[in-house]
């Protein structure tokens, strides 16, 4: 299969049993609410690539991504496919498993990305009644260079290539996972909006919470902690620890890996703040470093402590609260295996299956995103019409399963060494 | 969309070794190894919300804040605090005429006195603050102007402020040292406190004008060129800011350690406020500032110098 452009994207309802389909009607694609993928075997592929068949197909063909399958007719499918590999039982895995945490991964990402972004820009908006609209920034200006490309960069990293919402024997054991993909539901705009009101929500908090702690303050000992320098560190503080905890919600897998992004990149703000509000740096640059002194005077004073926690829990808790409630009243089909994974056991690796059937009996359909081979399989020409013995051989090779008509047999990859297995 | 193509050429369990003895050199298999990293495995944490977690922290956060909450809500209504209004817009005030035919480059001065009364006694360290409203320190381009090399002590930029003053760089052809619009609109009002005892008479309080500003700010960020002593000498070829009364090495001329840039109150003004009332330290008094419980009259002389020309700034 590679993919084309298709005109009309539409999608064929239909209802199935084991040897006859019935067509009910045909719709647009976004309208289908239902499954309707299931993998084609080698058999009903090689039939229908025969070359009558093969222009019908292409042209009917309209994926968002494309798969092809190296083997002993060549390479031409690997050269014009997003991904290929050598057996169709791979195709499982890499819908069920890579596919799904990669949608997952990739949402988790610009979700989070917006948000942060998105809470430290309006933080600035709201500053802007209070500072004459100057533009002047809430934060240090090393704060707002190094925000993207330090403080947050390695944690939203460490999500993006590590995360999973279940393990992949669980994503076998329960292909429904793959619907919320199929139903676009982690990052629409529906969820862009969310993301923005989020950020809206955080923002204000970030900034009128150290403004009324700031307001008419001064530190213990009678000097100066309203002033700018000690406002821009407890309000840059404030942010990146909520942004921190934010990130850590959304992890689902923490590894070690993780582990040390999020907490070296906390404790390298501080570290890095410390260093660049020392006397040391001052004295060697000084107009690059005018913040001396404010870290020292200002974070011990347990007034700025007490501010940045409170930040921090309002910041937190609603949403917190928010995703609880919905996994209680609403749980989708994640929330219900992620449950379910926590009490029962790794289900066990499905046995290989040796049973003799005659190929030809098996009905497959393949997978497409939109019109794909509905008509094909509504003509019920891959049904036994032509008998299997006077098709033409189709592969040069003789000692190998597909030619001697032999069923593949269905394996999940496990984890046991190679030496077990064999064909 | 991406190609990455996972290209395995032969068969699960079979090596390239086996299928191909003749092969001189035979292919490396490209099937990624089978550890925990690389088909993500890592052993991980792996928590969820669920009711028994999320339940009892809401509690415990609940109850460690309410008495948090409750301590600074007792400790902040037993700070003591009076805020008296000098600024001499209403005809009755005491500051009005002042405030209404003073200008800032007049030699003599005008000075207000404004009575108050404390019904409550002060326990011991007390501050005195005067404050600004409306004054937005914390604009954009008034925050920039200023040079933190020059207020280092630094001698080439004593002679050549930064570009950032501008307008208050130079005058006169000599260059402005302090630069900028943050120390030329430097608050000079003196207020002095005085105790009406019950005779009539006037007892000045004394306050402690050291120790208000930061530690750091006074002996690291600001620094007078060339040490404390004979500041006019190494303040010579500068000249005063505009909106000054007296040049910068007569702030305090009877402390060495309180002169030229290490000024305190100037200090105090440089480090500028983040919102737009500022309210800055001016003064301490270390002592009681009240032993009697009952009502006391107590004075404010109120030293008018400071007066902003809002055209200029």
């Amino acid at each position: 299969m590679s993919s084309s452009s298709a005109d009309k994207p539409s999608v064929i309802k239909a209802r199935a049993g084991l040897f006859w389909l019935q067509k009910t009607e045909t719709v647009q694609d976004e309208e289908v609410d239902g499954e309707y993928g299931l993998v084609i075997n080698g058999h009903s592929l090689a039939f229908a690539l025969e070359k009558d068949l093969q222009l019908e197909l292409l042209r009917t063909a309209s994926a968002h991504i494309g798969v092809g399958i190296s083997g002993q007719e060549g390479m031409q499918a690997v050269l014009s496919s997003d991904f290929s590999f050598a057996q169709f039982r791979y195709l499982q895995r890499l819908l069920l498993v890579h596919g799904r945490w990669s949608y997952l991964r990739m949402c988790k990402f610009l979700q989070y990305f917006f948000y942060k972004n998105f809470t430290f820009t309006f933080v600035h908006f709201w500053y802007a009644f209070f500072c004459g609209f100057s533009a002047q920034t809430v934060y240090d200006e090393w704060f707002i260079t190094l925000y993207n490309l330090m403080y947050t960069a390695l944690p939203v990293l460490g999500l993006s290539i590590f995360d999973q919402d279940v393990n992949d024997r669980w994503s076998f054991q329960y292909p429904q996972l793959y619907t919320p993909g199929q139903l676009n539901q982690y990052f629409s705009k529906k969820a862009f909006v969310r993301c923005m009101m989020k950020s809206c929500y955080s923002s204000l908090i970030l900034f009128f919470i150290p403004w009324a702690a700031m307001h008419d303050t001064v530190r213990d000992d009678g000097k100066d902690i309203a002033d700018y320098q000690s406002f821009a560190l407890l309000a840059q503080t404030c942010l990146l620890i909520v942004m921190s905890i934010q990130l850590s919600l959304d992890t689902h897998y923490w590894t070690a890996v993780n582990q040390f992004f999020v907490w070296g990149s906390l404790a390298g703000y501080f570290a890095i703040t410390f260093t660049m509000y020392s006397n040391g740096m001052f004295l060697i640059f000084t107009s690059a470093f005018p913040f001396i002194g404010t870290a020292r005077n200002s974070l011990n004073q347990p007034n700025v402590w007490l501010t940045i926690f409170l930040t921090s829990l309002l910041c937190i808790l609603p949403v917190v609260a928010f995703r609880f409630i919905l996994i209680q009243l609403r749980p989708t089909i994640n929330d219900k295996v992620r449950h379910k994974m926590r009490k029962e056991a790794l289900p066990a690796p499905t046995k290989p299956v040796r049973v003799k059937r005659i190929s030809t009996r098996r009905s497959g359909y393949a997978f497409s995103h939109s019109q794909g081979y509905g008509d094909l399989v509504t003509s019920r020409k891959f049904l036994l019409k032509i008998p299997v013995r006077t098709r033409p051989a189709l592969f040069t090779e003789t000692d190998s399963p597909l030619a001697q008509n032999q069923p593949q047999h269905y394996r999940t990859i496990t984890e046991e060494p190679e030496g077990s297995q064999s064909p | 969309m991406m190609a990455s193509s996972y290209n395995a050429k032969e068969e699960d369990g079979h090596h390239s070794g086996t299928s191909s003895h003749g092969a001189a050199g035979a292919v490396k298999s490209k099937k990624p190894d089978n550890t925990a990293f690389k088909q993500q495995r890592l052993p991980a944490w792996q928590p969820i919300l669920t009711a028994g977690t999320v339940l009892p922290a809401f509690f415990v956060i609940g109850l460690i804040f309410i008495p948090i909450g409750i301590g600074l809500f007792v400790s902040s209504n037993n700070i003591k605090e009076f805020q008296i209004d000098y600024t001499g817009v209403d005809i009755s005030s005491p500051c009005y005429s002042c405030a209404k035919n003073f200008s800032w480059n007049s030699t003599t001065p005008c000075v207000c006195s404004v009575p108050f009364t404390l019904n409550q006694s002060f326990e011991s360290n007390v501050f005195m603050y005067y404050g600004l409203s409306n004054f937005y320190q914390n604009h954009r381009r008034y925050v920039k102007s200023r040079d933190d090399s020059q207020l280092n002590g630094d001698r080439s930029a004593l002679t050549n402020p930064s570009k950032e003053c501008e307008p208050y760089r130079t005058s006169d052809g000599l260059p402005i040292a302090p630069c900028g619009a943050i120390a030329n609109s430097l608050f000079n009002d003196t207020l002095e406190l005085y105790h009406i005892d019950s005779n009539g008479t006037s007892n000045p309080i004394p306050l402690a004008k050291k120790g208000i500003a930061w530690w750091t700010d006074k002996h690291v960020k600001f620094r007078n060129p060339g040490g404390n002593n004979n500041l006019s000498v190494a303040f010579h070829g500068t000249n005063k800011p505009v909106n000054w009364r007296n040049p910068v090495y007569e702030l305090d001329p009877s402390d060495p350690e309180n002169n030229g840039f290490i000024n305190e109150d100037f200090i105090v003004w440089m480090r500028t406020a983040a919102l737009a009332h500022l309210p800055q330290a001016l003064s301490h008094h270390p002592e009681e500032a009240q032993h009697d419980p009952h009502p006391t009259q107590w004075q404010i002389l109120v030293d008018h110098h400071l007066q902003l020309p809002c055209a200029q700034l």
